[in-house]
């Protein structure tokens, strides 16, 4: 038996019901329990903020487009270089850090569950290797389902169960963790060079709208009973005048379960934009956020922007070529046959640029505008937005007015005209910051079943411990020492064992990958449908038996098991 | 034994249809390979056992001789390279990168003499490509530049391009046109629909005349481009702008010819001017199996496709300067582990001739050109034959390749594990 005891701690446990009490939590084997073991390390936490492990529940860290964001830019790998030290592996990049880069980053941060935002299940080995090589988190891969042929064709056939079976099967296959959908309907007609301009578009070829693939998709997701809702990023990301999309995509939701949201929005700040072009852009975060504080079932991720350099990548392959008409730097496109797509592009957000001005403003907006924090997450679809490490400046921003205002001295005087961020006074709390970076993350995943996202005996012991005093501090001025706080951990304790002190790695990672596995009837086996197994010998280039990601590759694989009601 | 869906760790086609039987540790039969695949499931001459060089001649020695001995080698050396990875699964590659991460040694795969040209290119304008399956199923243009796929890659054109039918091409040899541009007669180009004779060393010429095409600037085009004349640069910009999805396969005759990086430069840029019109990819043939998983190893670890140098403690990047060929020229390189690969057949003159005069290890099943550099050879299991690991297609598909009988050797992974661990246990 391995015990730690931490003392003194200043616990915020927003899923146990602690907002901020001095206690001590007991761990033993990895798990947190009532009492430590007799002989159980002791670390004193003097009072210090101390959270369940951070979990981002959407960031782009592992796989084929992350990798390429790599390969195509030594630019951004010579922007961020740390030697070999102790156990650290060497590392590179700033924006797309190598596997261990991104791995020790986080978890100096106190992170230590990461969902990778985007798997095309055709290259789904590469993500797990990639998980493996990221060793101090456990990972979580979006499975994208968004141009999924075999999903188009039930949905043109009103076949909600069969839709559901091919989720199934297709999740278990690459030990995938969510149903992820990019652009639905968008990635397809990219295999055209084409686009959705609205939900009610006809995907070529299909006749399916990507309003029928959502909804179908939720109800799927729910007849498979799968710990996370459906995890999407809308049609017509990046456009002026794309607010209506996201609440015409809003406005689809059946509220079907009663843990959990139905579905999850993901880096909804690129999804609030009014205007027509990019003259006129401005905020709808007014509009957005209205709704979401009437719509309980619905969460989403703010998808902040910072100002600064970084590199856009999604399986959006049309938006990406969008933006690479208006950037002019360079582009990557990677379409994945019968799945989905892919684009890549570096950009630079300046304060100088109005559009980017009012993009920021759009991200802080809907964090301080959601009344409930548990329906705005914190996120910057890194590093789409912002390299993650960026994060404890959102909580400063979020957390201060005053920071808020000092930024405002520095971007575009215009911007005012455009947004309501500097009416708003709202400042945020440490427990909602507490609930934005973990707690709300657990729950939307539907990963509290193992644990994860409280302290509470039972939970995987999970912790951060942050040099902030809460009661000593006071963040509306001085906004700094929380940025400085959150950066760098006193303690990050993943399973039991302190991983991090003081901005460095201390011990070699040893990871799981959780991934969600709902058994079906036989008759809705894929794996044993002829239709299907004929259609995918007929039309990928890979045979049906080499295609599922074989066990080695999960050496620590946790399953998610689920019943499905079919 | 038949075993199905065999793997096939020869080419960047990565075919994984193949049917092999398999009699003990012997393979006695492979259906619906090309005759590379044959040749390399069946022509199989192994090693049998580590070799060291003394004097002039050659002396059996054991693996753990051989391990311990080639330790030693890398850790007395103060400019290590270790090269070559393209022959070999990810899992080892692995292995080679944190070794030379421990070592400070520089790390190279064979792009460093095939497609580091085409890196460099998307390194500065990107890469729009897509997984052959999009080709196979869409495509109705296919170009092939400066690439002889029926010689290099025979099955490139059955399984995914020319012959393939796909989802929205029931009949592809009639609904499929195919380009071929080349500065000689090839059995591709036999095969076109069209076939561009391009003068040797002029295809920048000719990239820029049909980008200037497609920008509606057929006034400025002289009579003849490079052996090519108007009419049918017209034409070929023609078809590609009137296809409803086209994609561009280039090869090693494009990217090693006069202008290298920027002759690809220029036709990622034709492509990137063909998607504003119409839907286009352009994509690499990559030739070794596994060479295009060294890159994507190489990257996720160190965040540089090839020719990493960890002297400095940091991944370092500088082809030109970090790469195999110019640190072997340059005699500064004073050991070499060469693994799955052949640099003594490939390389100029005079770094083979370095490599013979410094200690070079090569941990190879087979007996070949560098053998004859090398001063240790450890033969191991072959990948894809009697070892199981982790490749990437030439599109980046990953695929497992299978292991089809257990045989007596080991596999680049353990030999390497060892190597690692010695040398770790050294440096603490
Ligand atoms: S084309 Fe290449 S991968 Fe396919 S069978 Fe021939 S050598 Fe093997
Ligand atoms: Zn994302």
């Amino acid at each position: 038996m391995s015990g730690l005891l931490i003392k003194n701690a200043f616990v915020i446990d927003p899923i146990s019901g602690v907002k901020g009490e001095i206690m001590d939590i007991a761990i033993c084997d990895g798990k947190i329990v009532e009492e430590a073991p007799r002989d159980a390390e002791i670390i004193d936490a003097k009072g210090h903020l101390t959270l369940p492990g951070g979990i981002d529940s959407h960031s782009h860290v592992c796989g084929t487009k992350v990798n390429f964001g790599r390969y195509m830019s030594p630019e951004d790998m010579r922007a961020g270089r740390t030697a070999r030290k102790g156990v650290m592996h060497v590392t590179s990049g700033y924006s797309v850090p190598t596997t261990f880069g991104n791995s020790y980053r986080y978890s100096t941060m106190g992170y230590t569950t990461v969902l990778e935002g985007a798997m095309a299940p055709l290259e789904a080995r590469h993500t797990h290797e990639e998980f493996t090589a990221t060793p101090h988190q456990d990972m979580l891969a979006n499975t994208l389902f968004d141009g999924n042929w075999s999903v188009m064709e039930a949905v043109r056939e009103k076949d909600v169960k069969r839709a559901a079976a091919v989720v199934a099967w297709t999740l278990s296959a690459v030990k995938g963790f969510a149903i992820k959908l990019t652009n639905p309907g968008g990635t397809e007609a990219w295999g055209w060079g084409r686009d959705m301009s609205t939900i009610h578009d006809v995907v070529p070829n299909f006749e399916v709208t990507p309003a029928e693939i959502i909804g179908t998709m939720i109800r799927a997701n729910e007849l498979l009973n799968l710990p996370h809702s459906v995890h999407l990023h809308c049609n017509n990301l990046g456009v002026p005048g794309n607010y209506r999309t996201t609440l015409d995509t809003i406005s689809l939701v059946p509220d079907l379960n009663k843990d959990r949201q139905s579905l999850y929005l993901t880096h909804v700040q690129f999804h609030s934009y009014g205007g027509t072009t990019w003259r006129d852009i401005c905020s709808k975060s007014e509009d957005i956020t209205r709704t979401i504080n009437s719509t309980p079932h619905v969460v989403m991720d703010m998808g902040q922007i910072m100002f600064g350099r970084t590199t856009t990548m999604t399986a959006d392959g049309p938006m990406e070529f969008k933006l690479y008409m208006l950037h002019h730097n360079k582009w990557s496109n990677h379409d994945v046959e019968l799945e989905t797509g892919s684009g890549i592009i570096p950009v630079y957000y300046s304060r100088k640029s109005l559009v980017n001005c009012v993009m920021w403003a759009i991200g802080l907006e809907l964090a301080l505008l959601t009344k409930n924090p548990w329906q705005c997450l914190l996120s910057t679809d890194s590093p789409n937005g912002a390299p993650f490490i960026k994060y404890p400046e959102i909580i400063g921003l979020l957390m201060s007015r005053r920071f808020r205002e000092n930024e405002r001295k520095m971007i575009d005087p215009r911007t005012e005209h455009f947004v309501p961020l500097f009416a708003i006074d709202r400042e945020l709390e440490w427990y909602d910051i507490a609930v934005m970076t973990r707690a709300g993350q657990a729950k939307a995943l539907g990963i509290t079943r193992i644990g994860k996202g409280y302290l509470t005996p039972g939970a995987e012991a999970d912790v951060a411990i942050y040099p902030i005093k809460p009661g000593e501090i006071d963040p509306s001025v001085e906004y700094q020492q929380v940025v400085a706080g959150f950066s760098r951990t006193l303690y990050t304790i993943k399973r039991g064992r302190v991983v991090a002190r003081d901005g460095e790695v201390v011990v070699e990672g040893a990871n799981s990958t959780i991934w969600s596995k709902s058994n079906v009837p036989a008759e809705y086996d894929m794996g044993s449908d002829p239709e299907f197994t004929r259609k995918f010998e007929q039309y990928y280039t890979v045979r049906m038996r080499n295609y599922p990601v074989q066990e080695v590759y999960l050496p620590r694989g946790k399953m998610i098991a689920s019943e499905a009601f079919l | 034994m038949k075993i199905e869906d065999v793997v096939c760790s020869f080419c960047g086609c990565l075919c994984d249809d193949l049917v092999v039987e398999v009699e003990g540790t012997r393979v006695i039969s492979v259906e619906n390979g090309c005759t590379l695949a044959s040749e390399k499931f069946l022509g199989d001459h192994r090693l049998k056992t580590p070799i060291r060089r003394d004097g002039n001649s050659w002396t059996k020695i054991s693996y753990d001789e051989a391990i311990a001995e080639t330790a030693e080698i890398l850790l007395d050396a103060d400019r290590p390279l270790l090269y070559g990875w393209s022959g070999t699964f990810g899992e080892a590659q692995s292995v080679g990168v944190h070794l030379a991460e421990i070592l400070g040694a520089v790390i190279d795969n064979t792009s460093t003499v095939c497609h580091g040209p085409s890196i460099l290119a998307i390194q500065e304008v990107g890469h729009p490509g897509c997984t052959l399956g999009q080709v196979k199923n869409r495509a109705d243009v296919v170009v092939y530049w400066g690439a002889n796929p029926v010689d290099a890659h025979p099955r490139h054109m059955s399984r995914y391009t020319t012959y393939c039918d796909g989802f929205f091409r029931k009949d592809a040899f009639k609904d499929r046109k195919v380009i071929v541009v080349d500065v000689r007669d090839t059995e591709s180009s036999i095969l076109a629909d069209e076939f561009v004779k391009v003068n040797p060393g002029g295809d920048y010429a000719v990239l820029s005349a049909l980008r200037a095409i497609v920008r509606g600037k057929r006034g400025i085009i002289p009579p003849e481009v490079e052996g090519v004349s108007r009419e049918q640069l017209f034409r070929v910009a023609d078809i590609c702008m009137s296809a409803k999805f086209g994609a561009v396969f280039f090869g090693v005759g494009l990217t090693m010819a006069p202008g290298k990086n920027k002759n690809i430069r220029n036709a990622i840029e034709f492509t990137e001017e063909l998607s504003r019109h119409t839907k286009f990819t352009i994509s690499p043939m990559r030739g070794h199996w596994n060479v295009y998983g060294s890159n994507e190893v190489f990257t996720w670890i160190s965040g540089y496709p090839y020719a990493v140098d960890f002297a400095r403690g940091i991944a370092f990047y500088n082809p030109g300067e970090t790469t195999s060929v110019d640190i072997l020229k340059r005699g500064e390189c004073d050991a070499c582990l060469v693994v799955a690969s052949d640099p003594g057949a490939h390389f100029p003159k005079e770094c083979a001739e370095h490599l013979a005069r410094i200690p070079t290890v090569q941990i190879d099943p087979h007996v070949n050109v560098t053998t004859h550099l090398s001063r240790i050879q450890i033969p191991v299991a072959v990948a894809g034959i009697d070892a199981e690991g982790t490749a990437y297609r030439m599109d980046g598909v990953p695929i497992r390749t299978r292991k089809l009988f257990q045989g007596q050797y080991p596999d680049d992974f353990e030999v390497l594990e060892k190597i690692y661990a010695i040398v770790k246990e050294a440096k603490g």
